[in-house]
């Protein structure tokens, strides 16, 4: 790994974040986690949010994502200023052009697979028929085609994980939030989700952003922001040598 | 989203059925224990329905039909003298005790009728013919009275006992609505009711009337009212007045009102807890669901098609049972039941005020729900 600029920061932004401030509590138990983040992220590139627990990995994420206020600074996402749009107008912003994976992969008990890949098409209105024909293309690709039809419990947990990304993807977001994505997975496991997530995640149009703590899937990166104590300490630059 | 939120009402099966549970017996308890309260309510002015005749005219002061207060014999006559009034007869109504050749005894209810048009009769009679109450000493007795005398091995059509000494034969059993004490009634013709009972000054205890076609029947009570200072009602106000009379003077109101908030409350503590739970135990999947760009809207939209989902479920079922209870306990007669459809609409916007509430809970706390959840 080294520091060095990667062709992807050539281009303009696709995610802007300046002087970005976030405190929880009040008073004596006032604790800022985000103390004035600079970052940019672009198009075709994979970036990794590392660092120690507390130090604000998962606030920042939330905020890129819209799903949480900033005290202060200002989140531009594809042009488009995320933190000065109301509520309602971000969770609109945030279903067109975002797809999300988490660590409990949040499927929904009651759905098959393919139709919890649905569910983002589904809020967007489209037709259950297309949304659903649209998410068993999507789980073919991730690999689970033949297993549109099963409910989660019946799914191991790589499997699962599988669906949540097939779910994030298949609404091509430009930009994919993924929280912890190999966290409740064994080693194997992690690093076949994160081939996938490259393969089929990675594109020229779609920057993806992955908080983790796993530095067993750090080479899967194209950059690396190491947040300590609510501050980015450093952005490395994944070279191809340290994925091999 | 309905898809999805009824898949995720229905993926939840324990959680579902404790819903329904819930609302089915909220439901059937208010609508059993509604059409029971209205069938006593029913029962409680049959003496009214039964005779089945337009406008009572009363002594003054009356308060329910039961109560009998008697009036002047001249009142028959006053009152056809009023404009408007096409027919007036007397009726006698008074309780008695009857004797029977097995030596025992039983109240009755005694109801004499005017002999030449024996208006006031039951309209179905079940056996024998109600004209033969003519005959000398005929009465009719209705079905309550062969049940409650001894059954139809010991009252059937030819059996003889004693109104005050006086004999009495039966000619004829009548169809008649139950009523809320279950005192037997004997149909007589009013001339020889006026002989069964003991001498008294005044025997006249109502007069039936009717109004002639084209003038309104509470015009004519009005008039009634006015030139012979009686009371005089429609037969509508008159058995309401007596509906108005138990419940001011009786626990029942009170009682089945208790029982049916009771059920009201109960369904509502089952519905909203259960609901609240569901919400929270998938606050998660919510909170995923507000992250991928549900809105707030789209939630409680989803919330609330789940709580109407189960809810008008629920009150299917529980009308169903309630109905099933009631088509047995009518049957037997043992039990008022007269489930009316403005109970069961009744009940319905209880069920939605109900579902309306335990999803508005639910909806509050997903309105409060931050999205970031998902990622702690």
């Amino acid at each position: 790994m080294m520091d060095h600029p990667t062709e992807e920061q050539t281009q303009p932004a696709a995610v802007r974040l300046r002087g970005i401030v976030k405190s929880f509590g009040t008073g004596d138990t006032k604790v800022t986690v985000l103390r004035g983040i600079d970052l940019d992220i672009y198009l075709g590139e994979m970036l990794l949010l590392v660092g120690e627990s507390g130090g604000g990995k998962t606030t920042l994420l939330s905020a890129i994502a819209g799903i949480l206020e900033i005290d202060a600074g200002n989140i531009d996402v594809l042009g488009v200023p995320l933190s000065d749009l109301p509520a309602g107008k971000r969770t609109t912003f945030r279903g067109k052009t975002m797809g999300f994976i988490y660590q409990q992969f949040n499927l929904l008990p009651a759905l098959t697979a393919a139709e919890n890949v649905a569910v983002p098409l589904l809020i967007q209105h489209i037709g259950r028929r297309e949304a659903l024909h649209r998410a068993r293309t999507m789980l073919e690709r991730v690999g689970l085609g033949d297993r549109a039809e099963f409910l989660p419990k019946n799914l191991s947990g790589g499997q699962q994980q599988r669906v949540a990304i097939a779910r994030a993807l298949v609404n091509e977001p430009r930009l994919l939030i993924c929280d912890e994505p190999t966290a409740a997975l064994d080693g194997p496991n992690g690093q076949k989700i994160m081939e996938l997530l490259r393969e089929v995640g990675r594109a020229p149009d779609r920057c993806v952003v992955i908080v983790t703590h796993d530095s067993r899937i750090f080479h899967f990166g194209d950059r690396m922001a190491n947040l300590t104590d609510g501050r980015i300490e450093r952005i490395e630059s994944i070279t191809r040598e340290g994925r091999a | 989203m309905n898809y999805v939120a009824l898949k995720m009402l229905f993926g939840d099966r324990a959680k579902y059925l404790m819903l329904l549970c819930g609302l089915t017996f909220a439901v059937m308890l208010i609508v059993q224990q509604g059409s029971i309260f209205w069938g006593l309510m029913i029962w409680s002015q049959s003496s009214v329905s039964n005779l089945n005749v337009p406008i009572w005219v009363t002594d003054p002061g009356i308060a329910q039909v039961d109560e009998v207060k008697p009036i002047a014999a001249t009142a028959v006559d006053r009152v056809r003298s009023v404009p408007g009034v096409e027919w007036a007869v007397p009726l006698y109504k008074g309780l008695l005790r009857a004797r029977l050749s097995n030596g025992d005894y039983h109240q009755i209810t005694l109801t004499g009728l005017e002999s030449s048009t024996l208006i006031g009769r039951p309209a179905e009679v079940l056996e024998g013919r109600f004209e033969d109450v003519l005959q000398p000493d005929a009465v009719v007795l209705d079905q309550w009275a062969v049940e409650r005398m001894g059954g139809p091995d010991v009252i059937k059509i030819g059996t003889v006992f004693e109104l005050n000494d006086k004999l009495a034969r039966v000619v004829a059993i009548a169809k008649t609505q139950k009523s809320f004490t279950n005192i037997p009634v004997v149909y007589t013709t009013y001339e020889r009711a006026i002989r069964y009972v003991p001498r008294e000054r005044r025997t006249l205890s109502y007069v039936l009337a009717k109004a002639k076609d084209g003038v309104p029947v509470a015009e004519v009570t009005k008039r009634i009212h006015e030139q012979t200072g009686l009371g005089a009602f429609t037969a509508e106000d008159f058995g309401w007045k007596t509906i108005g009379w138990v419940l001011k003077n009786t626990g029942i109101g009170i009682n089945f009102g208790t029982t049916i908030l009771l059920g009201f409350i109960v369904g509502m503590a089952i519905a909203g807890q259960t609901f609240y739970l569901f919400t929270v135990e998938n606050l998660r999947q919510f909170g995923a669901l507000k992250a991928m760009g549900a809105s707030t809207w789209t939630l409680a939209r989803m919330i609330l098609l789940q709580a109407f989902t189960v809810g008008l479920t629920g009150y299917g079922v529980g009308i169903g049972l309630a109905t099933v209870f009631g088509f047995f306990t009518a049957r037997s007669g043992g039990l008022p039941f007269i489930e009316t459809w403005q109970l069961l609409l009744l009940v319905l916007v209880a069920l939605l005020a109900i579902c309306t509430f335990s999803a508005l809970i639910s909806i509050i706390k997903l309105a409060r729900l931050e999205p970031a959840i998902v990622f702690r």
